[in-house]
């Protein structure tokens, strides 16, 4: 493997879903690159393709209906044309993922134990007396107290946050190098979604891996990411520093999101909402997805997409609106 | 209209409180535990203002859901007494008067629609059913869907689906406006919504109560927006109240241990700026079994051996100005960081 490369490498993914009566294109041009040791946040509201771009990375799109285009290197191997054998290895080996819903990705019929020890031996060839010893291991690497109890527990006898916790130590029992989080924390409690964020943070960085974070909530992402992808419609509109985006959005999109997410504005006043609603990713129009909705529109958005533009090394923003650095 | 006036239809006259929660009391019996029950709702006391948005926060399983409920008698209250402006529900009023008083706005904006209904029937239903002539019913509903923003030619004969999850949002505030309430219950309105719809939703809700005189009680677990939009806020935790006061009060000097856990849970919106430690850790309990003494001795950073047995009980509510804790110690707490 190149040792200069990048982790994962992504570039121009498209996605489509087809059916009988038509196509839903969910992710139109999406290009990104994630180190090791470092997080990508992918920011983006509902049906705006972030969720289709994270399962893309592990080929977890249903293979009728969905069409990949583009191409995915992860550790240098190409994603898109791995053999089926030579992607279950990938799968829980080199990349992982924890889901939204732990009571919906573990399977409610065996114990937590159980599951992870089927993982390790699967992956690792080890025999089940070390596997188990590696369970046990990885319930304490994510502080689940009582560890050597809860391997026998089920998830139904677990609270929300022990729950992700354990699918967590799942995740990581096979010692991937890229990990990627569906919207790790959206279903837990505030006092619990903390204690859950600084975990994956510290692990991530303990053990050294890539990390891709989906979120749709801004707060999430100022807490764990180091860099950020702002997603509409299925292309990134903005990607830079975590500080940059959240400090001197450049896109009219992001600039309108972090305005209309409420967090101490005055209260006799109302919010500066984004008007309208996305748009319906059956019918695609040409130009700017953001131009309906967007304040700064000119004749242009609404006929050429716009190419991405460098405000700052670094910090790329794909709006007509946006002046570009001089090229030095 | 002149604020200072009393509202036509006000009894229980000017500045007196529009509803009175008594101790009010719900456990559902949970049949395999063997006569265990799950103390959703276990005594709470409190009074809504005229005009007032009262906000309610907690975490999932606190019981801010069955609460909203019992206030429209959704759910009937074990024990506990509701006073709507004045007179004694199921006393005084029937609970239908009190809902035609009293609405509410769930969260699931599409299954809180009839499917098969366009959407303008479904405003014009409540109305309907409440006595007024067809052709009213019709004319109210038209009125109230253009009020929400909703072109009521456009949307008037579309079905919950074709529409999107903010304006199905938009549905059921007017589907709850129709019948004329002076109280909206708004149980998580804008959580399922994306953020640039939420705004939207909210400067709506905003609007609303300024041009109807209408009293809200917001029920959300997003600390941000119930400060945004509330006068006064109630945090329960585990069927309880653990601490009410004015906004600014609860969220610049939280007096419950558990109150300023949560308000530090918080992720900061400030990347420089990050929780290095969780303010607390572990989940909430189970309802089931509650911890003896205060419930929130567990988690709580500051517990002391009285607080494992004694329950702390929640002080009376003396005025405008007050701000109470159900704590042992909330006089001794150490002095807290701010956390903004």
């Amino acid at each position: 493997m190149n040792r200069g490369a990048a982790l994962a490498e992504v570039r121009d993914l498209r996605v489509r879903f087809v059916g009988r009566e038509e196509t839903i294109h969910a992710v139109n041009g999406v290009s990104f690159a994630v180190p090791s040791g470092k997080v990508l946040c992918i920011l983006g509201e509902s049906g705006s393709g972030k969720s289709v771009t994270l399962r893309a990375l592990m080929r977890l799109l249903p293979p009728r209906s969905s069409r990949i285009e583009g191409s995915i290197r992860i550790g240098g191997e190409d994603v898109l044309a791995m053999p089926l054998r030579a992607l279950r290895d990938l799968r829980g080996g080199l990349v992982a993922m924890v889901f939204q819903e732990p009571m919906t990705a573990l399977d409610p019929v065996y114990t937590i134990g159980r599951q992870i020890i089927e993982t390790v031996r699967k992956h690792t060839g080890c025999d089940r007396h070390s596997a188990r010893a590696r369970a046990l291991e990885l319930l304490e690497l994510v502080r689940i107290p009582s560890a050597a109890q809860r391997l026998e527990a089920y998830p139904h006898e677990l609270s929300g946050g022990l729950r992700q916790r354990a699918m967590i130590a799942m995740a990581l029992s096979c010692r991937p190098r890229l990990l990627l989080a569906d919207e790790p924390t959206t279903a837990l409690d505030a006092t619990v979604q903390v204690q859950i964020l600084i975990l994956l943070r510290n692990l991530q960085r303990e053990l050294g891996m890539g990390m891709i974070f989906v979120t749709h909530d801004l707060g999430v992402a100022a807490e764990s990411a180091d860099t950020v992808a702002v997603m509409y419609a299925g292309r990134i509109v903005e990607s830079g520093p975590v500080e940059r985006v959240m400090r001197a959005p450049a896109h009219p999109y992001t600039a309108g999101l972090l305005a209309s997410t409420v967090h101490g504005q005055p209260r006799d006043r109302d919010i500066n909402a984004i008007p309208g609603s996305p748009p319906d990713l059956r019918r695609l129009m040409p130009g700017c997805s953001f131009a309906p909705r967007c304040s700064r529109r000119q004749p242009s958005c609404t006929t050429n997409l716009p190419e991405p533009r460098f405000p700052k090394p670094g910090h790329m923003a794909a709006c007509f609106a946006v002046p570009s650095a001089p090229v030095v | 209209m002149d604020p200072l006036a009393p509202a036509p239809r006000d009894r229980g006259g000017p500045g007196g409180p529009l509803l009175i929660a008594c101790d009010l009391k719900k456990h559902f019996p949970v049949r395999s535990s063997g006569g265990k029950s799950v103390q959703a709702v276990d005594g709470i006391s409190f009074s809504v203002r005229e005009g007032e948005t009262l906000g309610i926060v907690g975490e999932s399983g606190c019981g801010k859901s069955t609460l909203a409920r019992l206030l429209l008698h959704l759910i009937v209250p074990d024990a506990g007494e509701l006073v709507f402006d004045g007179t004694t529900v199921r006393d005084d009023i029937t609970v239908g008067a009190l809902r035609r008083q009293v609405q509410i706005v769930f969260q699931d904006s599409y299954s809180s629609l009839n499917p098969r209904m366009p959407i303008r029937d479904t405003v014009a239903f409540g109305p309907f059913v409440q006595g007024k002539p067809k052709g009213e019913a019709r004319r109210i509903a038209r009125d109230t869907l253009a009020r929400v923003g909703l072109d009521p030619d456009l949307f008037g004969p579309r079905y919950p689906h074709e529409l999107s999850g903010g304006q199905k949002q938009r549905v059921n505030i007017a589907r709850a406006l129709a019948t004329g309430p002076r109280m909206v219950i708004l149980d998580e309105p804008v959580s399922a919504l994306d953020k640039s719809i939420e705004a939207q939703v909210l400067n709506l809700l905003r609007a609303l109560k300024r041009q109807l005189n209408l009293t809200y009680v917001f029920i959300s677990h997003d600390l941000n927006v119930v400060r945004y939009l509330s006068d006064r806020v109630l945090v329960m935790y585990l069927g309880r109240v653990v601490e009410l006061g004015r906004v600014e009060a609860i969220y610049t000097r939280p007096a419950h241990p558990y109150t300023r856990a949560l308000l530090a849970s918080q992720p900061s919106m400030n990347p420089v700026r990050r929780i290095e430690e969780p303010p607390i850790t572990g989940d909430p309990p189970n309802p089931i079994a509650p911890p003896a003494g205060c419930r929130f001795h567990t988690r709580c950073p500051f517990a002391e051996p009285v607080c494992m047995t004694v329950d702390p009980p929640l002080p009376p509510w003396l005025g405008p100005q007050s701000h109470i804790a159900a704590c042992h110690l909330s006089d001794r707490l150490p002095r807290r960081i701010s956390h903004e």
